[in-house]
């Protein structure tokens, strides 16, 4: 017999915060989850702050009712989002699929692929850096950096996460991939090395501060003291 | 001024606020986003120490002896600049207008400097009140919160037709510097809304005026990077950097720092406390007391010196303002060509070393 809670939890883990590429899981946005003894799924999310941008909160509602809806033995699945300025827009739309249009009649024009895309393509950058950093301080300088495939690369968790990345937005993530590339797929010349390091570094550490202050935040306002004000 | 070790400081607080965020404020019917706002910046202002955090009711809306204890007396500010913020959908007077902000210049006149605002969705009723508010407080600058709800709108681009219109008036009343605050919501929805490429290309387009992108572009310090570098006028406003990583991020609040300083340069970062968000005394003092760790991992980060302390805290913002400084806080050699230090790296002229 399948443990569906926990095939559910793990569901939710597939599920990231677009702008932090991190899991919704290990950033604590995901309040509760139950699962009846039929299958039915219910699960309330929460960000750290009202005003959390409504697109990429969007993005986390719909992609966590879709990553548990295909979960083997689940009967039905209701995501809701709490304390959020667009919450009933979100919960709504995403319960009736209307998609990101639908749901903001008016406010938007598109889906939100291209958005998506934006920041795949940021955190494909970010793990650049993750990678090619330990090796900068081993003393690989610019001519071998800019030689080094994703072969050359040991396996880890980091190095999985970027092929996942690359995959996703169409650039090259095969073992013969430059580990260094320019937004177009193109490799980075052992020229460009130092500036394009200087940028993946510069993305890595937009990224990581943006996770810090949304943690901090989220911490802050789910506290006991803030509850007791509530 | 502060005085430390011998070393005398200007401060100057480039981004400060005056607010109404008290419950008689909120509209009805919209309380929760009153709410929700000021909730928001509650939280920021619980990433200070903790010694400096107040109650959630007197952070709703403090009084002018507070804010003279906390900027003049306690803060060390010598000038303050006032950054309003309306959001006249949540709160019935606004929540920081021109009005409330000028009600302390009968008493503090010589201190501080009220920025005016304007939105281009409100079209000629807004030209005619930008060029009131710029004759009666002789503004020389503007605070523009691109993600400000106006009816159905939920903000706008500083590349709209409309909004250009406004620059190019703001720039013939004589304003030099545009204060950009993105935030959370922008029309359409489904782009990006803290996406700074409008400032780019508003900066290439109105040479004669100054863009302080506040908050350095948070939560898209990358994107900001990259434009500050290739435009000559655009700025770094350190509000929130300071307020919100320092104390409670303080490796994070470092490498910010770093990236800070390669890419956009100490001639083009200025200090705000963002109060009363937070109060300045503990980010000034915090400031002239902090250095980059000396861990490998920030090696290759610029280093601050007194002299960049002292341009970041003050003599910056004060060049942008005209404010006068008084000699004993000047530095011994005047800084009048900015640095672009990471010019030569966006030009390819880069050395080896990564």
């Amino acid at each position: 017999m399948t443990d569906l809670p926990a095939e559910v939890w793990r569901a939710l883990g597939t599920v990231l915060d677009p702008e932090l590429d991190e899991p919704i899981t290990d950033l604590d946005f995901v309040e509760s989850c139950t699962v009846s003894p039929s299958g039915e799924v219910t699960v309330g999310l929460r960000l750290p702050t009202f005003f959390c941008a409504p697109n990429f909160s969007f993005l986390m509602v719909a992609d966590a009712y879709d990553a548990v809806s295909a979960v083997p033995g689940v009967t039905r699945a209701v995501v809701s989002l709490a304390d959020h300025h667009a919450s009933e827009e979100i919960n709504g739309g995403v319960a009736a699929h209307a998609g990101f249009v639908g749901s903001f009649e008016g406010e938007a024009t598109a889906e939100l692929d291209e958005l998506r895309h934006v920041f795949l393509a940021k955190a494909a950058l970010a793990g650049q850096d993750r990678l090619a950093r330990p090796l900068v301080d081993e003393g690989l300088g610019p001519d071998e950096l800019a030689e080094l495939t994703l072969a050359d690369i040991p396996d880890s968790m980091e190095l999985r996460r970027l092929r996942d990345r690359r995959m996703a937005i169409g650039l090259p993530y095969e073992n013969d991939a430059p580990l260094l590339v320019h937004p177009d797929g193109s490799r980075v010349t052992s020229a460009q090395v130092p500036l394009h390091l200087r940028r993946a570094r510069l993305q890595r550490v937009g990224i990581e501060t943006n996770g810090e202050y949304c943690k901090s935040l989220l911490k802050t306002r789910y506290s006991e003291e803030a509850k007791a004000r509530a | 001024m502060y005085e430390k070790d011998g070393e005398k400081y200007f401060i100057v607080d480039a981004h400060s606020h005056f607010w109404d965020a008290s419950k008689e404020n909120w509209v009805e019917g919209k309380e929760q986003y009153a709410k929700g706002w000021i909730d928001c910046f509650y939280g920021y202002h619980q990433l200070g120490p903790p010694e400096t955090h107040w109650d959630w009711e007197k952070y709703l809306k403090v009084t002018p002896e507070d804010f003279e204890r906390d900027m003049f007396i306690e803060g060390h500010v010598d000038h303050a600049i006032f950054q309003s913020t309306y959001l006249k959908e949540w709160y019935k007077e606004g929540f920081n207008t021109i009005e409330q902000n000028a009600q302390l210049l009968d008493r503090w006149g010589d201190k501080l400097i009220v920025n005016g605002r304007f939105d281009p969705r409100e079209g000629d009723a807004g030209m005619k009140q930008l060029e009131a508010d710029a004759k009666k407080y002789n503004l020389k600058g503007v605070k523009l919160y691109t993600a400000e709800w106006n009816g159905a709108s939920r903000g706008y681009k500083l590349t709209d037709p409309e909004a250009y219109e406004f620059l190019q008036a703001a720039q013939e009343l004589g304003i030099k510097n545009v204060h950009v605050h993105k935030g959370p919501t922008i029309w359409p929805l489904d782009k990006d809304a803290f996406d700074v490429a409008d400032v780019d290309h508003a900066a290439t387009d109105f040479q004669g005026l100054n863009f302080i992108v506040e908050h350095v572009g948070l939560p898209r310090i990358e994107d900001f990077c990259f434009m500050a570098v290739q435009e000559p006028n655009v700025y770094a406003g350190l509000s929130v950097v300071v307020g919100g990583l320092m104390h409670a991020r303080p490796k994070f609040f470092a490498k910010v720092m770093g990236e800070l300083l390669f890419w956009v340069g100490e001639d083009k970062m200025t200090f705000g406390s963002d109060y009363n968000i937070w109060t300045p005394k503990w980010q000034v003092e915090g400031l002239v007391d902090w250095q980059m760790p000396d861990d490998d991992q920030f090696a290759d980060y610029p280093r601050l010196t007194t002299a960049s302390k002292k341009k970041i805290l003050g003599l910056n913002a004060a060049k942008l303002y005209d404010i006068p400084v008084p000699a004993e806080c000047q530095l011994p050699t005047s800084a009048d060509e900015p640095m672009q230090p990471g010019e030569e790296l966006v030009e390819d002229k880069a050395g080896a070393q990564a």
